[in-house]
């Protein structure tokens, strides 16, 4: 990576917070996330459900639930601050230059209109194009996202197709006014192996073809390593761990970043010498109302922990040797010659 | 193709339907103490018993029940319906002339119950704790409690005798009969207002209130986040993704209540003396006119039949997963 | 059954956390609804002065007391007097025993009919459950007021032959309740469990399945007695009720000619109905949220 620190990139996210209001009080579900995204890259968010990966999405697409705000940090994209822009702004970069597609293709499109519309839709909105032209170029973006007889399917309904082709759709939608950043929430997760590999490679060339950004967010690392340059684990709302993926994976720094390598046993050679430090990561996400505590929250389920993880949070620290990795761990592998 | 099959397989369980009903129809006329002789005989006052049995071997009474029953199947298929002693017409034509504004009545009803039931509940569903969610409950409340008839008497003094901005009674404005057409539809448009506010009383909180619950709903589903992240404005996500998808269950459950707004409407002619089947009704009942009542109890199965089919193609208007059959 | 409580952010919630038997929960949950509890004190005055009016103002609803149309309160009569000068008190409270009456005789009638195709419907499946729901879906093609006045018509306007003719139009709904809950029930582990224990069918369905699927029916059942005296109003109002009764629909429907003359003799008997019949619905709200804490969505 060559880039020069005089243009600001794409997507810089600064100290972001979130916090929601409920009942029972507030709780922090975002705390003091911080990455820059440049555009072309692709960057996968890695954790299990519940680590703040999806809310991150949210949040920077400014669609974050009722009950949530912004509490802290920014969000600047082409150096605009997201976290104070109009809801009209927003709705001006939505689906425009910042897209997402989720999780579940199934029932995701709107069951009683056509895909043919369902694209339009962005299109006329964001494009300003008339009917007739939207419904061709809807036929054209069905053919990049490599549905057969495009020109015939544009008038189905979502029940006429199948989940993968359904996800295809959703990824026209998402890129029709050619997007700078792509969030992919989990894409691929509800759909069978074989038609995953098909959405990651049309995703890959999509994006490239566009220049555009590909934020994946996931629990499958080894769709991580399929997808991106660079990746981001997340637990309990926080980032625990960040650095190229070749990095990481070869030499993980977070006791949890070397627990989510390991269940993952072919993406790895060396899986031997990490099952015997960490066969599994043990017990459960704390819960949500333990988030934001002055402390490790990984510390309940670490072998490691010692007292200094119960008192304060880690602070990031850049691992030694090399510049983009870096790690919030009191006792990170590979720093202190614990091997 | 499909489509088509499914209509005709629609259309043939409508019909075996009101088979079904000309056949309790006959069984009540049996099994109800006296007979269409007595009726003559009674009208006639007073008959001898030879007499007696030459009117019922003039109307069949006389032949074994399966027989009778065929001989009654056959005439109705020709839409006949017997004849009314009490007001010496064939029944067929009574209704024919009763039947228009009935029709009228239970489908501007249901239709005023609809729309402003679906406004109402579209607005609610947006402040799902605000000052018209409340209203919407007690007016279901209302509507569910009060008794129509009751509802209609009420309305009847407030707007038709304290204020008399609406008609006491009946359809049409007899002074208008050389009226332009226009002034007279203006008229009975005048006329239904009142009636068709009073049935729809019962039933348009209840359409709010399930319209309200779907659209909560279909609010949280996953494809009005995807109409979101499109960057559309929250007008169009209610107004155009939500609220198509969102009615499906409202126009299921008007279908259900058809038969209770034929019901209903048998109540609300009688206050407002609408001329429809229902005050027949209620004058073939008083005068033990059998088989009027009977041919009215057909022909208001018979409107709940077609507002049920009417209600299935609607339904399939709104819904592509219904039109192409798939569960 | 652990309490729902978390997934129900009501009032009362927290209450319920506390209870731990299912029954003492329904209790609680119950008796945290302000609405119906007002509702339940309401319901008990109307029931009582129905029992107990009569006797403690005897005077016949049918007799001439009067001048006709005394307004509600002047001479002594606190209700007012009818277009034949008859006591509007005494009416009322005669009439709101018959109402009361014949409402929770039909809606019983209906329950019992409904609980009895539902449940063989759900249980058995195939043929029977095919023809006795054609048979519930016809009954509900006919329009059940239309119905029940050619049975009063044929049959003839007595007590006996009202209430008969309410409760076999209406059951319909709790047919169809009743089914739903059987073929869902049908299905659990405990069902297999006592079949493979050799429990008869009839065991299987009064003694296993019935006592799980009868919340819903229950409530059900609630909206039923207030939706019978509706209905039993609307007869009456047609004039198509026992002629030696008095009851709240018939009160007005022979006072509706004089509207103009003296309204309140309409309004009254109006709103004992409508205080009735919303005293119940609350009641089958309430009964609904404690019986279902889950399915609430509110």
């Amino acid at each position: 990576m060559t880039n020069s620190p005089s243009t600001a990139p794409l997507l810089d996210v600064r100290n972001l917070s979130v916090q929601f209001t409920t009942r029972g009080g507030t709780v922090t579900v975002l705390d003091d996330i911080s990455f820059t995204l440049e555009r072309g890259e692709r960057i996968s968010f890695v954790g299990e459900s519940g680590c703040g990966k999806s809310m991150t999405a949210l949040a920077l697409m400014g669609l974050l639930p009722a009950m949530g705000r912004v509490s802290g940090g920014q969000v600047l994209f082409k150096g605009e601050d997201l976290t104070t822009a109009s809801p009209a702004r927003l709705r001006r970069l939505r689906g425009n230059e910042i897209s997402m597609i989720f999780q579940e293709p199934m029932t995701s499109l709107n069951p009683v209109f056509t895909i043919g519309q369902q694209i339009s839709e962005v299109l006329r909105l964001h494009r300003g194009v008339d009917n007739a032209e939207a419904r061709d170029r809807s036929v054209e973006l069905l053919q990049a996202v490599r549905i057969p007889d495009a020109a015939a399917r544009v008038d189905d309904y979502p029940h006429q197709l199948s989940g993968g082709q359904r996800q295809r759709v959703m990824i026209a939608i998402a890129l029709a006014c050619e997007p700078e950043i792509l969030i992919a929430d989990e894409p691929t997760t509800a759909l069978d192996v074989t038609v995953q590999a098909e959405i990651f490679a049309l995703l890959r060339d999509l994006g490239a073809k566009l220049d555009t950004a590909i934020i994946l967010i996931t629990h499958d690392m080894g769709a991580v390593a399929q997808m991106s340059e660079r990746m981001l684990v997340m637990y309990a709302g926080r980032r625990v761990e960040e650095g190229q993926v070749a990095n990481v994976i070869k030499a993980p720094a977070h006791p949890y970043t070397r627990g989510l390598i390991a269940c993952v046993p072919h993406i790895t050679s060396d899986v031997d010498a990490l099952v015997d430090t960490l066969p599994e990561i043990d017990g459960i996400v704390p819960p949500i109302t333990r988030f934001g505590r002055d402390e490790c929250l990984f510390a309940p389920r670490c072998a490691k922990a010692a007292d200094e993880c119960w008192s304060a949070k880690p602070q990031q620290s850049d691992i030694a040797g090399h510049s983009s990795h870096s790690v919030s761990c009191w006792h990170p592998f590979g720093t202190e010659g614990s091997r | 193709m499909n489509f088509l099959r499914q209509t005709a397989v629609r259309l043939g369980y409508a019909i075996a339907l009101l088979l079904a009903v000309v056949v309790l129809n006959f069984v009540l006329i049996h099994i109800a103490p006296g007979d269409i002789a007595d009726t003559i005989a009674g009208d006639m006052g007073g008959a001898t018993e030879e007499v007696m049995a030459k009117i019922r071997a003039d109307y069949g009474l006389d032949k074994p029940f399966i027989v009778q029953l065929g001989l009654y199947m056959g005439n109705v298929v020709r839409f006949d319906f017997g004849y009314s002693f009490f007001f010496n017409t064939p029944v067929t034509s009574l209704i024919a002339e009763r039947l228009p504004a009935t029709l009228l009545l239970v489908f501007s009803a249901q239709l005023l119950a609809l729309v402003v039931g679906v406004v109402l509940g579209v607005i609610s569903a947006q402040r799902p704790n605000g000052m018209l969610s409340h209203f919407v409950t007690l007016l279901a409340l209302f509507g569910y409690s009060a008794p129509v008839f009751w509802t209609g008497i009420m309305l009847l003094i407030g707007l038709s005798l304290m204020l008399p901005l609406f008609p006491v009674a009946g359809m049409v404005d007899a002074r208008l009969m050389d009226a332009p057409m226009w002034r007279q539809y203006l008229d009975v448009l005048h006329h239904l207002l009142l009636p068709a506010l009073t049935l729809a009383s019962i039933f348009l909180a209840l359409y709010s209130r399930l319209c309200r619950a779907s659209m909560l709903e279909v609010l949280g589903a996953d494809y009005i986040r995807t109409a979101r992240a499109k960057g559309l404005t929250e007008r169009e996500i209610v107004y155009k993704h939500a609220l198509k998808n969102s009615l499906g269950p409202v126009v299921t459950l008007a279908g259900l209540q058809f038969s209770a707004v034929v019901s209903g409407a048998v109540l609300v002619e009688t206050v407002f003396s609408w001329p429809g089947l229902g005050t027949l009704a209620l004058q073939s009942i008083l005068a033990r006119d059998t088989p009027t009542i009977l041919g009215i109890l057909f022909f208001s199965a018979l409107v709940v039949i077609v507002g049920n089919l009417l209600t299935d193609l609607v339904l399939r208007l709104i819904d592509p997963r219904i039109r192409s059959g798939g569960g | 059954m652990k309490p729902a409580a978390d997934s129900a952010p009501r009032r009362g919630a927290e209450i319920v956390d506390k209870a731990q038997h299912p029954l003492r929960e329904m209790v609680v949950m119950f008796l945290a609804n302000r609405a119906a509890m007002v509702a339940s004190i309401v319901l008990s005055i109307v029931v009582l002065a129905a029992i107990f009016g009569p006797m403690l103002h005897p005077v016949d609803p049918f007799e001439m007391v009067w001048a006709p149309f005394t307004p509600p309160g002047q001479e002594g009569f606190v209700l007012g007097t009818d277009y034949l000068g008859r006591d509007m008190l005494a009416a009322l409270l005669n009439g709101g025993r018959v109402s009361l009456t014949i409402g929770l005789v039909a809606a019983l009638m209906s329950v019992f009919i409904g609980i009895s195709f539902g449940a063989l419907a759900g249980f058995y499946r195939g043929l029977v459950e095919e023809v006795l729901m054609r048979i519930t879906e016809f009954f509900q093609v006919l329009p059940t007021l239309l119905f029940s006045m050619v049975i009063v018509a044929l049959f003839g306007a007595s007590l006996e032959v009202v209430t008969i003719a309410i409760g076999v139009v209406s059951w319909t709904a709790v047919a169809r309740i009743t089914r739903a809950e059987f073929l869902r029930i049908r299905e659990l582990e405990y069902v297999t469990a006592s079949r493979a224990a050799g429990a008869s069918n009839v065991t299987l369905m009064t003694r296993v399945i019935l006592p799980n699927a009868l919340p819903p029916i229950i409530v059900q059942a609630a909206l039923m007695v207030g939706s019978a005296i509706l209905f039993e109003a609307g007869l009456a109002f047609l004039g198509l009720s026992d002629p030696n009764v008095v009851s709240w629909g018939q009160i007005i429907g022979s006072n509706r000619p004089y509207i103009l003359d003296a309204g309140f003799t309409v309004t009254i008997p109006g709103l004992a109905i409508f205080v009735t019949v919303l005293s119940i619905s609350l009641i089958g709200d309430g009964l609904n949220d404690a019986l279902n804490p889950k399915l609430r969505a509110r």
